[in-house]
């Protein structure tokens, strides 16, 4: 059975290609929502923003002509360039004016901030599409069993698998990382002994933030960048952090594979179901395990 | 008067009468944003009512989508053409489905709950995008409506819906009002503030959250299928995505939950604020609107109700 085969690894292939770069940014995402407990829909512009600052600054560095390879370094930068001051700024000047309120109130924070920054990407870049496509046709093609994947397509996944190592690094081995899970776990109890909640909530949402630039930088050399980019991955990256627990690191990378791998079968098996048979997997899970599949599970309080 | 109706019901008529009138001296235009914002208005009603419960729900549009579809599908599949009886049969279709969902969603709360409510509404979305029967992205036109047997269309249409939306917001308003009032209303702020102490005065929460996840539903699919007849067209973007969910949410917050008139009066101004924005500052009107919603959360936690009520107790 060849045709069948060769399905199983296209759906297979796809399927992690679509994780990871879901991952990248759902993690992102997740790390902000368990140190701080704000769903940050303006994650879906820090994307944008980081798709738009690559393409651009891909665009100057291939006019430049300079070596080819250099451009996935560029496609780095821009993820830092965007998430560090963008992250610094909406934390400090406003999301912590916002603390102590309702979790809800949050999420309308951030949208709000969302739709503003929406309108600043089209009076920067205007509403014509970008194209950042060189990284992406200089690295060729590769044959496997007669199918054709792109390797930037199978760079992602090892983009993606360095992303979960580094964060699993940096949060179990690490100092600051210590302290960060102490926070995820008891913020109250964090604070009383004596670990600076303030410093780590603006770490955190930096780090957040460049994980969603960066998510958006490397996206850039396989789409044609224009607006609206960031509706619809926020949308997906909420799925992939539901599905897997909001807060929890390992949860997003499960749920960006299950997320990933179901739609890609969906599209080579039954193409008018993939949008809803990712939607239709977060409500299976959140049925069953209503925090998600590694969520933290909260005592009642009476 | 005085001993069947409240002074917010008394108000609701009046503004009843208000609007009817007004109906002779304002511009089409004005009548469109009109019965736009009144069915707009009756989602973020039922909105509201989970509000005070504090739950929110990112999916409402699941609801203002199945109003619309149900219109919309009865039109063009059946023989019926009713403005009323599509209205009526569209609150049946959406208030059935949200019961069904209700079961499941009322054991969750917060975050959790909007998630759930979230996937659900994009769960319809991704049926109908990728449905070539119903135009997919293109959705479908809805025309040929009558009332009481009479074809309506044009501007008479707009008249006719206008009416209707007024009438039926002022009534299911004041269904509101009362069931606010009652102790199943009256339970919400409890219900927020502790669960289990409810639990304790023998009342099943999860219960008293469904009855208010359905009529939350319903009011939706009243609102849908108004929003329906009006525009004449129904699409899964403008009807179920979850930025048009995003919207009513935000005119919730916007409006507050101090009285059933909030919901509309927070309506009537959003889209009139959205209409400028979107006319005097193309290229900002996003910014202007994240940055009235930003204010509103800062300043007026309590929404623009709490003018009105700042106002009122002054006098």
């Amino acid at each position: 059975m060849p045709a069948f085969f060769s399905t199983i690894i296209a759906i297979v292939i796809d399927g992690l290609v679509f994780a990871s770069w879901i991952f990248i940014v759902a993690v992102g995402l997740s790390l902000i929502f368990g140190v701080m407990r704000i769903l940050n829909v303006a994650h879906g512009s820090l994307y944008a923003f980081g798709a738009y600052v690559a393409a651009s600054m891909v665009g100057w560095y291939f006019n430049a002509d300079l070596p080819a390879l250099g451009s996935l370094a560029v496609l780095l930068a821009s993820a830092f360039i965007v998430g560090i001051p963008m992250g610094f700024l909406m934390e400090r000047g406003l999301l912590r004016f916002m603390y102590g309120r309702d979790e809800v109130i949050m999420v309308l924070v951030t949208y709000a901030t969302f739709l503003m920054l929406e309108d600043a990407i089209m009076l920067i870049w205007g509403t014509d599409a970008y194209f950042a496509f060189e990284p992406y046709a200089m690295l060729g093609n590769t044959e496997i069993e007669n199918l054709v994947f792109s390797n930037y397509d199978l760079f992602l996944i090892g983009l993606a698998v360095g992303v979960a190592v580094l964060l699993w690094w940096g949060l179990n081995r690490t100092r600051i990382g210590k302290l960060l899970q102490a926070v995820i776990h008891d913020r109250e109890l964090a604070q009383a002994f004596g670990i600076n909640v303030t410093r780590v909530f603006t770490l955190t949402f930096i780090l957040g933030a460049i994980l969603g630039a960066l998510g958006g930088a490397f996206t850039a050399p396989q789409i044609s960048v224009t607006p609206g980019i960031g509706v619809e991955v926020i949308i997906l990256a909420f799925a992939v952090v539901a599905i897997g627990g909001m807060g929890s690191i390992p949860g997003a990378l499960v749920g960006a594979i299950l997320v990933g791998v179901f739609r890609a079968a969906a599209v080579h098996l039954f193409p008018q179901v993939e949008i809803f048979i990712i939607y239709a997997v977060m409500a299976f899970v959140l049925t069953f395990c209503p925090q998600g599949l590694f969520g933290q599970v909260v005592a009642r309080r009476i | 008067m005085r001993g069947i109706f409240s002074k917010t019901e008394i108000g609701l008529l009046l503004a009843l009468v208000v609007f009817l009138l007004s109906q002779f001296a304002l511009p089409d235009w004005a009548i469109f944003i009109g019965t736009i914002s009144l069915a707009r208005g009756l989602v973020v009603l039922g909105l509201m009512i989970l509000w005070r419960t504090g739950l929110i729900s990112f999916g409402q549009a699941l609801f203002f989508g199945t109003g619309g579809y149900t219109v919309g599908l009865l039109r063009i599949n059946t023989g019926l053409s009713d403005i009323i009886l599509l209205t009526v049969l569209a609150i049946l279709s959406s208030g059935l489905l949200a019961y069904l969902l209700g079961l499941l969603i009322s054991r969750y709360r917060e975050i959790f709950f909007a998630m759930l409510c979230l996937a659900f509404s994009m769960m319809l979305y991704g049926l109908l995008v990728n449905n070539e029967k119903l135009g997919g992205t293109d959705g479908f036109n809805v025309f040929g409506l009558t009332i009481f047997g009479i074809p309506v269309q044009g501007e008479t249409l707009q008249s006719v819906n206008f009416v209707w939306i007024c009438v039926l917001a002022c009534v299911l308003g004041i269904g509101v009002n009362r069931y606010l009032s009652s102790t199943m209303g009256n339970l919400s702020a409890a219900i927020r503030d502790n669960e289990i102490r409810v639990e304790y005065l023998g009342v099943s929460v999860k219960r008293t959250i469904n009855v208010k996840f359905v009529i939350a539903g319903a009011l939706a699919g009243a609102g849908g299928a108004v929003t329906t007849m009006a525009v004449g067209h129904v699409d899964p973007d403008a009807m179920v995505y979850w930025l048009v969910s995003g919207e009513f949410v935000f005119v919730t917050i916007l409006a507050g939950t101090g009285n059933v008139a909030a919901p509309f009066l927070g309506s009537i101004l959003f889209e009139l604020l959205r209409t400028y924005a979107f006319q005097y500052l193309p290229l900002v009107w996003q910014l202007t609107m994240g940055g009235v919603l930003l204010i509103t959360i800062l300043f007026l936690p309590n929404g623009l109700w709490s003018l009105v009520q700042r106002t009122a107790t002054k006098e």
